[in-house]
């Protein structure tokens, strides 16, 4: 199911610039091993080393931030737009 | 856009990695692009003493030798906040059965809360940048210190708020000129926004205060700790208590204190940092009750608006510094914080927005718990002015009576 990623800029030298790419896959899980498939190493960048989401990362699958769902197994059905974004403080 | 060793960022020399410790130039960057841990300044102070710091101006200018701001920062146009008073709260804390107790007022800043210190700060490195544009994404009083604070430079200004906010804080956010976007949504939502809008063309040359200029703006919390050491007669308390939100403040009033420990500038003594949380939005709370060093977000719901952030971001860090201080975090309801508004305009005559009524109210249940020391040097912090607030205790702070202007209308009002 194809998909759509938002690059944050710190992440773009990985994906040539480009601020959104296409993955595939039925969770988000799925989805970023196909991102890091495609642009090698960026998984590693949203990941840690146990494979959890860094904690200064926030991922979102349509408006759902997915701490809030089922993370790295919420669904990803066709054409979600998915974003990945740093955590800031401030308000 | 590197500016390493350039005189406009003062004792500055990089942005260093909070988490994995990479350091980078001096620049409009947030995240680390190794792990995404947030950026913080790194200084080389040099020698700092009482003397150089005394001679300086009543804001917190006075404090330029900490901060990465440049020599000449008193002289250019900014709202020049700071050096708010330290009340010596004899009355709250005799009801509260404190044997010493300051409440460190920062409603008296140019725009009515703390915010005139960040993004001061931050206003310095938008010039340095070359940004035309001053933003931000708030909970309302960001909202209004980003205007100030740009009419007062002669930038432009462009802040997003949620739709829900209290009136007087989308007043003062809107009155300055610039364009105030209210987002149908809640203030992670816009904080969301914010920074995807901060990877578009459409945000380009445009300094977001707490976001790509976040470490610079995040020091200007450096000087609550600065002030309460000299105003305590360079002595740093026993014990205080800060408003959870985002827990940058609470972050960096601790960076403060080790500073000034560091720097020689007050003893270096053991210090308690509790944070406070209101019950409707309480995720750092919960994490450290629960004996967690993460934090899960949660979806606001109180009338502490102004620290109703249900992602926030620097809670680890929270939780370590109370853990290491040997502090707490702790959470109130929304009635114990009218109900703390009302004690400290009572008892002191301060008019404390509602996230000063988060932290008296919490200072009051650390106190009933056991958990405060009621003989330690204690302070609490009031972070805004409760007429941004007035709705919170509109409804109990009426006329005691409402008579005809005659002496017999009086008496009878007031026979018993």
């Amino acid at each position: 199911m194809s998909v759509s990623v938002r690059i944050p800029t710190i992440l773009r030298t990985y994906t040539s610039g480009a601020a959104e790419v296409s993955s595939d896959g039925g969770t988000l899980r799925e989805v970023l091993q196909k991102l890091d498939a495609d642009y090698p190493g960026i998984g590693g960048r949203i990941l840690d080393e146990t494979g959890k989401i860094r904690r200064f990362v926030n991922v979102y699958v349509g408006e759902e931030d997915v701490r809030f769902t089922e993370g790295l197994d919420t669904p990803t059905p066709g054409g979600s737009q998915i974003s990945v974004i740093p955590a800031v403080a401030g308000g | 856009m590197a500016l390493t060793d350039a005189p406009q960022f003062g004792p500055a020399t990089g942005l260093s990695c909070r988490e994995c410790g990479t350091v980078y130039d001096l620049g409009p960057l947030f995240a680390c692009a190794e792990c995404f841990g947030p950026l913080e300044v790194a200084y080389d102070f040099g020698d700092v003493r009482r003397e150089d710091i005394e001679s300086g101006p009543t804001n917190i200018w006075r404090y330029r030798v900490l901060l990465p701001v440049p020599e000449n920062v008193a002289t250019k146009p900014n709202l020049q906040p700071g050096w708010t008073k330290l009340v010596k709260a004899d009355n709250l804390a005799a009801e509260l059965g404190l044997r010493s107790l300051h409440v460190k007022d920062d409603s008296g800043n140019p725009t009515h809360s703390f915010k005139d210190r960040v993004v001061s700060i931050a206003l310095e490195a938008a010039r340095t940048f070359g940004f035309h544009t001053l933003s931000c994404s708030s909970t309302g009083n960001l909202a209004g210190a980003v205007g100030a604070a740009a009419a007062r430079a002669g930038l432009d200004s462009c802040v997003f708020i949620p739709a829900n906010l209290e009136e007087a804080k989308v007043t003062m956010a809107a009155v300055y000129g610039g364009r105030l976007v209210a987002i149908d949504g809640t203030y992670d939502e816009v904080n969301r926004f914010c920074s995807e809008l901060i990877g578009d063309e459409l945000g380009e040359k445009w300094g977001f205060v707490n976001v790509n200029l976040r470490p610079f703006y995040a020091e200007g919390s450096k000087t609550l700790a600065y002030e309460i050491a000299e105003q305590l007669g360079w002595r740093l308390p026993d014990q205080i208590v800060i408003p959870i939100a985002s827990g940058s403040q609470l972050t960096k009033i601790d960076k403060g204190f080790r500073e000034l420990i560091k720097l020689g500038l007050v003893e270096d003594k053991p210090y308690r940092i509790f944070g406070a949380q209101a019950e409707g939005c309480s995720p750092v709370s919960a994490a450290f009750k629960a004996g967690h060093d993460v934090v899960q977000p949660v979806r606001p719901n109180t009338i502490a608006k102004s620290l109703a952030i249900g992602n926030p971001a620097d809670g680890p860090y929270v939780l370590d510094i109370a853990r290491r201080t040997g502090g707490a975090v702790e959470d109130v309801d929304d009635h114990e914080v009218v109900e703390a508004i009302r004690l400290l305009a009572r008892t002191e005559g301060v008019f404390a927005e509602t996230a000063g009524g988060v932290t008296v109210g919490v200072l009051r249940k650390l106190v009933r718990n056991g958990v405060l020391d009621p003989d330690a040097e204690t302070v609490v912090l009031n972070t805004g002015d409760g007429l941004k607030t007035l709705d919170a205790v509109a409804a109990e702070a009426r006329p005691t009576a409402v008579i005809r202007p005659s002496l017999e209308a009086f008496r009878t009002a007031f026979a018993n």
